[in-house]
C-alpha cells in the first residue's frame, strides 16, 4: 500500500501541522487527523501486531471497529493500551508506539510463532493444561505457573502502566427530554425534530466532528446540509457533546456516557478532569448510531493494505489521504461503488470485483465513466503478500464452493462484505436484534423502553431515506404515530457470503482479527462439540477482545450456521453489553480514589487528640485514637501503661463514634420495651440501662445503653458499626410495623461529643471540672444514673455512670461544638490525677479484661445465650426476636458460647481468628474460635476472648488448643469464664 | 438504574434507596407462636413478576415506601408510603 496525501480535498487543515512520534521517530500531520490517518500519510503500514500469532498488522477501518492499528498512546505512567489509532484525534506532540512486539513491530521475533500457530488454535488453553492448575488443582501448580508466563508474554495486548493514574476523572449527571446518539444524518434530523417542538435534547457524538457519514462525501451539497442542520441545533439549544460516547445504556432512560475532555489536547488544561463519566437521565432515546462495514473472511485477510472498502472512503474523503495507487474493490452489495469510483477520480488505478454475477446494474455504468474496471461473479481467495497485500487471488463460485480464478495485483485491497447496524445499545436493553435475511443483518427489535432506532443503525442505507428516518424516529419517541422509511435500499440485493476458501485450504482467514480467531477455529469448535453461540464464544474468545467482536461476531455466526446446517437466526446470537467501547477504570471511579475513597468522619475532637499525641486507626469510616504513645513507647507499651493507668487512676476515651439516637414520644417507653429483648417500660427518669436488641430471627443485632432524659425523651446508643443500621431498622419498625405509635426517632451521633471518663480517681477528676461538684457524689448519681449539669464556663452536659472498662466510670456528653473544651477541662484535672489518655487499643484491652463483648463477638451469627447474656432477656414480655430465638438450632446445649481464654503456659501468646481445638484434632473447624486477644496489665498475661462449643463449663480443667496454621502453630490454652477480671463488679459500684 | 417516585421527593435513582425486603409481609404479634414467625421470616416467595417491595429513602427523607415492581423488567406500577396513616393523607390531598 503506497498511500499518499493528497494535495486538496478533505476535511483536514494543511495549513496546521501537527507533530507526532511512531515508535520514536518523528512524523507530521494535520489539524483534523486521527493517529492512523497521519501515518498512513506518512507511508506507515505496519501499526500493530496480532494477539496469538504477532502477524503484521495495519489499518483495516476508519473507526471503533478497528482490530489492527491498535497501539499505546503516551508513555510512562500515562501510557495508554489498546488504543485504535483510528479513534484517536491528532494533537501536537503525540506520542505512540506499537504494542504486543519485540523489538517493534515492524520487526518482531515473536511472529515465529505463526508458524507454531496450531499451539494456539480454539480451545488451546484448555486441552494443554487439562488435568493442570487451574483446571484442577493438586498437581502440576509449578509448571502450569512457568507456562502461563509465557503464554502471557507471547500473547497478549498493551501493558497498562503499574503506577497510580496521575489523572483527575469527574462523574457528572444530567437529564434531559430526549438523547440522540450519533450526529450522522438520522442524528441531526433527530435532534432537531425534537428541540424544535420544544423539547430539551442532548446530542451525543463519539466522533470529534458532527456529522457521522455526512463527513466521508463529497458532494459539497452534503456539507452545506451538515452545516445547516449545526447551525439549526446550535439556535434550538440543543446540548452537543461531541468526543463523547454513550457506551451504555440502562432501566428508565439512563445512559452511560464518556467524555474525552483533554485525551485529544497538546496542553492538559490544569483544572481540568481528562474525561467526565457522565450519567443522563432521559425521557426517550434516539440510537442513531449508524452501521459497521464487515469484512470478508478469506485466506490472510489480515494483510497490511486489506481494509474496508468504507475505511478507504473516508481516509478519502475526509482525511485527504488516497490509501493506495492500485486498488482492487471486492464487494457483494452496490455500497462499495462510489468508494470505487470516488478513489478513480482521485488517481487510483481501480478495478472493481463484484461477488454478484450481475454485478451492481445502473451503478456499473457509472464506473465506466470513472475508469473502473468492473468484474463480476468473483470474490477475494487469497491475499498475496506478507508484510503488506501486494495481490489479491480471486476464486469463482461453482456451486456451493469456490474454484481458483485469476490473480489481480494491488497495493490495496478493499472488501465489503455487507454492513452490520450497531445495535449494541439496544441489546444492553435485553432487546433481541433479529435476523433480515434479505438485508444479511441483524436489524432491531422493538424495544419495551422508550429506545428508537434510526437511520442506518436501523438498516437504512440511504442518505436520504436516513434523514427522514431521524424525524420519524424523533417523533415516534415522542409518542407521535409516524411512518418512517423501510429497511434497505439498494438497487441491486446484496448475495451473502461470509467466507471464501478452498475446502482443504490451510491458510489463515480471521473471523476475528483482534484475538486472531480463524475459521478454522470457530470449525474445530464444532467439530468438538461446542454447538451453542455462548459455548463458541468463550471457547474460541470470538467476539471478546477489545471491540467486542464488531468486527467478526456476524461471519463466526453464520460458519457456524453452516457448519450446523442451520439458518443464522436459529442459531442466536450473543447479547452485548457495556461498554460500548472500553471505558478506563479511572472514569468510572472519578474521585472517590485515595482519601477519598470512602467518607471520612472525625470526631469533634479530632484535633485535639492529635495535639495531644494521638495516633489514629480506622473504626469503620471513622478516625479514631489508637494510643497515645509516650516519647519512645511502642504501641504495646503503649496501651499496657493507658489500660494500667485506668485500673489504677484515672483515663479518658473519646467515644464521640458510638450512635446516638434521640427516641422522643408518649410511647417511646413502650417502643424500646419491644425492640430491647430486656425490660425497658419501667426504667426510671435519670436512669441509663444496658440493652441488647435482637434481629427477627433471635440473633444479636446491636447493643448499647439508653440514658432516660424525660416521660417521652430517651437517647440510646449504639455500637459505632451499627449506628446506620440501627437508625434505619427502628425507622422501619415506626413506620412500617407499629405505625400506631407515637414515637419519633432521630440521629444525633453528630451532635453530641462524648467522653468515657473512667478509673479509681473518675470521680474527682470529673467533679474538678463541675459548676456543682456535687452532681457527680455517689449519692447523686449512683451506678447507671443519668444527670444533666454544666461543666466550668457554664457548658450544659449530660453525664451518665456506665463502665465499659469495669472500673468506676463516666459518660460525658456536650454539644459537639465543646467538644474540645470540654476535653481541656478533663484533661486539666485528670493529668495531675496521674491520669492519661487512652485508646481503642487500650479500650480493648479493658474489655477483654472484663469479657464485654463488641463487634468481633456479636458477628450476625450470635444468639443472647451464645453471648453469655442470655439472662438478660425478658421472660415477662415479648420482644423482637423473642419468638425465634427460642428455634431448637439456637437452643442446642453444645452450640459455641462466649469464653475467655488464657495461654496454659502464660508467658505465652496466641492470635486473634485461632480455632480452638481438640488437642490431637487440629484440622477442620474445630470446636470454636478466638475473636480478640490482649495483654491483660491486671492479669500480668495474655488472654483472650472467643467462643467455643459448649462453654467454659463444658471445659473446665481440660486443654484446648488455639491452632493459627497460617501464622504460627498450636498453644495450649485454657478456657475460663469470659469474665476475668473483678468478676463480682466491685470496681464498678464503688 | 431503576428510578423510583417517591412520594415525599418525586423520582429519584435507586442509589438513594436501600431496598427492604417483601412488603406483602404481615408480621404476626409479638407474642405470636414460633411457627408463625417462622412463616413470616422464612418462607418467602420469589416472586418472577410483579411484586410489592419495602425500600427506604435512605439518602433522602428517610421514609419507608411501598413499591409494585417487576421483577423481570424493574417496571414500577405504584409507590406509596408505608405507615398507612401518611398513605391516606396523601390520597386524599391529591
Ligand atoms: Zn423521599
Amino acid at each position: 500500500m503506497s498511500a499518499t496525501r493528497l494535495t486538496k480535498g478533505g476535511r483536514i487543515d494543511r495549513s496546521r501541522t501537527l507533530k507526532l512520534t511512531w515508535d520514536g521517530k518523528s512524523y507530521d500531520g494535520f489539524v483534523g487527523d486521527t493517529l492512523a490517518s497521519a501515518l498512513m500519510a506518512s507511508g506507515t503500514q505496519i501499526l500493530g501486531r496480532s494477539f496469538k500469532y504477532h502477524r503484521p498488522r495495519g489499518v483495516m477501518s476508519a473507526g471503533v471497529e478497528e482490530s489492527g492499528a491498535i497501539v499505546t498512546l503516551g508513555t510512562g505512567v500515562r501510557a495508554e493500551p489498546n488504543t485504535k489509532a483510528t479513534m484517536q484525534e491528532l494533537f501536537d506532540g503525540l506520542s505512540a508506539h506499537g504494542q504486543n512486539a519485540w523489538p517493534n513491530v515492524r520487526n518482531d521475533v515473536g511472529s515465529v510463532l505463526g508458524l507454531f500457530g496450531r499451539f494456539f488454535s480454539a480451545g488451546f488453553y484448555y486441552k494443554t493444561f487439562m488435568g493442570l492448575p487451574p483446571f484442577e488443582w493438586g498437581r502440576g501448580t509449578g509448571i502450569w505457573m512457568q507456562y502461563e508466563k509465557l503464554i502471557r508474554k507471547a500473547a497478549g495486548m498493551g501493558e497498562a502502566s503499574r503506577l497510580a493514574d496521575p489523572d483527575a476523572y469527574d462523574h457528572a449527571h444530567a437529564f434531559c427530554d430526549v438523547l440522540v446518539v450519533g450526529s450522522g444524518p438520522a442524528g441531526l434530523n433527530a435532534a432537531l425534530t425534537a428541540a424544535q417542538q420544544g423539547k430539551d435534547v442532548i446530542l451525543v457524538e463519539q466522533d470529534f466532528e458532527l456529522g457521522g457519514d455526512f463527513l466521508n462525501q463529497t458532494d459539497p451539497a452534503a456539507e452545506a446540509r451538515r452545516i445547516e442542520l449545526i447551525t439549526a441545533l446550535q439556535a434550538a439549544g440543543v446540548r452537543i457533546m461531541t468526543r463523547t460516547t454513550a457506551f451504555g445504556l440502562y432501566d428508565y432512560g439512563t445512559a452511560g456516557l464518556l467524555e474525552r475532555v483533554t485525551d485529544h489536547l497538546a496542553l492538559k488544561p490544569e483544572h481540568s478532569p481528562r474525561q467526565r463519566f457522565w450519567t443522563v437521565r432521559a425521557g426517550a432515546t434516539v440510537l442513531a448510531t449508524g452501521a459497521l462495514e464487515r469484512m470478508v473472511c478469506f485466506a490472510d485477510n489480515d494483510r497490511p493494505g486489506v481494509m474496508t472498502a468504507a475505511a478507504a472512503r473516508s481516509y478519502l474523503n475526509r482525511f485527504g489521504v488516497l490509501p493506495g495507487q492500485n486498488i482492487v474493490v471486492t464487494t457483494n452489495n452496490d455500497s462499495a461503488y462510489a468508494t470505487a469510483a470516488e478513489l478513480a477520480v482521485a488517481g487510483a488505478s481501480v478495478t472493481l470485483v463484484d461477488l454478484r454475477p450481475e454485478g451492481g446494474g445502473s451503478l456499473s455504468e457509472v464506473m465506466a465513466d470513472a475508469s473502473v474496471a468492473v468484474r463480476t461473479g468473483l470474490a477475494p481467495l487469497r491475499a498475496c503478500g506478507r508484510r503488506a497485500v501486494n495481490g489479491v487471488q480471486l476464486a469463482r463460485a461453482e456451486g456451493n464452493s469456490w474454484a481458483t480464478a485469476d490473480t489481480l495485483p494491488c497495493d490495496l485491497l478493499l472488501v465489503s462484505g455487507g454492513w452490520s447496524p450497531v445495535v449494541n445499545l439496544l441489546s444492553h436493553r435485553g432487546a433481541k436484534p433479529k435476523w433480515d435475511a434479505d438485508l444479511a443483518c441483524f436489524l432491531p427489535a422493538p424495544c419495551p423502553d422508550n429506545v428508537v432506532m434510526a437511520g442506518s443503525a436501523s438498516g437504512i442505507w440511504q442518505g436520504d431515506a436516513c434523514e427522514a428516518s431521524g424525524i420519524a424516529a424523533a417523533k415516534t419517541a415522542l409518542g407521535q404515530a409516524v411512518e418512517g422509511p423501510v429497511p434497505g435500499g439498494w438497487d441491486t440485493p446484496i448475495k451473502p457470503v461470509y467466507e471464501v476458501g478452498l475446502p482443504d485450504q490451510k491458510t489463515k482467514g480471521f473471523v476475528d482479527p483482534q484475538h486472531d480467531v480463524t475459521s478454522s477455529d470457530v470449525r474445530l469448535a464444532h467439530q468438538e462439540g461446542f454447538v451453542s453461540v455462548e459455548h463458541l464464544k468463550r471457547y474460541t474468545t470470538l467476539g471478546m477482545a477489545t471491540d467486542q467482536g464488531k468486527m467478526g461476531n456476524v461471519i463466526g455466526l453464520a460458519l457456524m450456521a453452516e457448519a450446523l446446517g442451520k439458518e443464522i437466526p436459529n442459531v442466536g446470537t450473543t447479547r452485548f453489553r457495556p461498554p460500548y467501547t472500553p471505558v478506563a477504570i479511572g472514569a468510572l471511579a472519578g474521585r472517590n480514589v485515595g482519601d477519598h475513597f470512602r467518607t471520612l468522619r472525625r470526631t469533634p475532637m479530632h484535633d485535639w487528640n492529635l495535639r495531644h499525641g494521638a495516633t489514629m486507626t480506622d473504626a469503620g469510616l471513622w478516625h479514631r485514637p489508637w494510643y497515645y504513645a509516650r516519647a519512645g513507647e511502642t504501641i504495646t507499651e503503649a496501651y499496657i501503661r493507658e489500660a494500667a493507668t485506668v485500673r489504677q487512676a484515672i483515663g479518658i476515651c473519646d467515644v464521640s463514634s458510638l450512635g446516638k439516637i434521640a427516641v422522643q414520644g408518649p410511647d417511646a417507653s413502650e417502643f424500646l420495651n419491644r425492640v430491647y429483648s430486656n425490660a425497658f417500660a419501667k426504667l426510671p427518669i435519670g436512669k441509663a440501662r444496658y440493652g441488647i436488641m435482637l434481629r427477627d430471627d433471635g440473633i444479636v443485632m446491636d447493643d448499647g445503653t439508653t440514658w432516660r432524659l424525660s416521660e417521652t425523651d430517651f437517647l440510646l446508643t449504639t455500637t459505632t458499626a451499627n449506628a446506620g443500621k440501627v437508625m434505619v431498622w427502628l425507622e422501619e419498625l415506626l413506620q412500617l410495623r407499629w405505625p400506631d405509635l407515637k414515637v419519633h426517632v432521630s440521629s444525633v451521633s453528630d451532635q453530641w461529643a462524648g467522653v468515657s471518663v473512667a478509673g479509681p480517681k473518675a470521680r474527682d477528676g470529673i467533679a474538678a471540672c463541675l459548676e456543682d461538684p456535687d452532681a457527680i457524689l455517689a449519692e447523686n448519681l449512683p451506678f447507671m444514673g443519668v444527670t444533666r449539669t454544666r461543666l466550668n464556663g457554664g457548658i450544659d452536659c449530660l453525664i451518665a455512670r456506665i463502665s465499659f472498662s469495669g472500673e468506676l466510670a463516666y459518660e460525658v456528653y456536650v454539644s459537639a461544638g465543646y467538644g474540645e473544651r470540654m476535653m481541656d477541662l478533663l484533661w486539666a484535672a485528670a493529668e495531675p490525677l496521674e491520669g492519661c489518655l487512652y485508646g481503642l487499643e487500650a479500650l480493648g484491652a479493658l474489655r477483654i479484661e472484663k469479657g464485654h463483648v463488641t463487634g468481633a463477638e456479636l458477628d450476625g451469627r450470635v444468639t443472647i445465650d451464645d453471648a453469655g447474656l442470655g439472662k438478660m432477656a425478658s421472660t415477662k414480655k415479648p420482644f423482637i426476636g423473642s419468638a425465634l430465638r427460642q428455634r431448637p438450632e439456637l437452643l442446642r446445649p453444645d452450640r459455641p458460647q462466649l469464653v475467655g481464654i488464657f495461654p496454659k503456659d502464660r508467658s505465652q501468646t496466641f492470635n486473634g481468628g485461632a480455632l480452638l481445638c481438640k488437642p490431637g484434632v487440629t484440622e477442620g473447624h474445630g470446636e470454636g474460635w478466638v475473636t480478640a486477644v490482649t495483654h491483660s496489665p491486671a492479669l500480668g498475661h495474655w488472654i483472650g476472648i472467643g467462643y467455643i462449643s459448649g462453654g467454659h463449663g463444658d471445659w473446665q480443667g481440660k486443654t484446648a488448643i488455639a491452632t493459627d496454621p497460617v501464622r504460627k502453630g498450636d498453644i495450649e490454652v485454657e478456657i475460663v469464664s469470659p469474665h476475668m477480671f473483678d468478676p463480682e463488679g466491685e470496681r464498678m459500684h464503688g | 438504574m431503576i428510578r423510583i417516585p417517591c412520594p415525599f421527593c418525586g423520582i429519584r435513582d435507586h442509589s438513594e434507596f436501600t431496598y427492604g425486603g417483601d412488603g406483602s409481609i404481615t408480621y404476626p404479634a409479638l407474642d405470636a407462636p414460633l411457627q408463625e414467625w417462622h412463616d413470616a421470616v422464612f418462607q418467602r416467595e420469589n416472586i418472577c413478576g410483579v411484586q410489592t417491595e419495602t425500600w427506604h429513602h435512605v439518602n433522602g427523607c428517610r421514609m419507608w415506601i411501598l413499591v409494585d415492581r417487576d421483577t423481570m423488567t424493574h417496571e414500577i406500577h405504584a409507590v406509596r408510603p408505608a405507615h398507612p396513616d401518611l398513605a391516606k393523607a396523601l390520597e386524599s390531598s391529591s
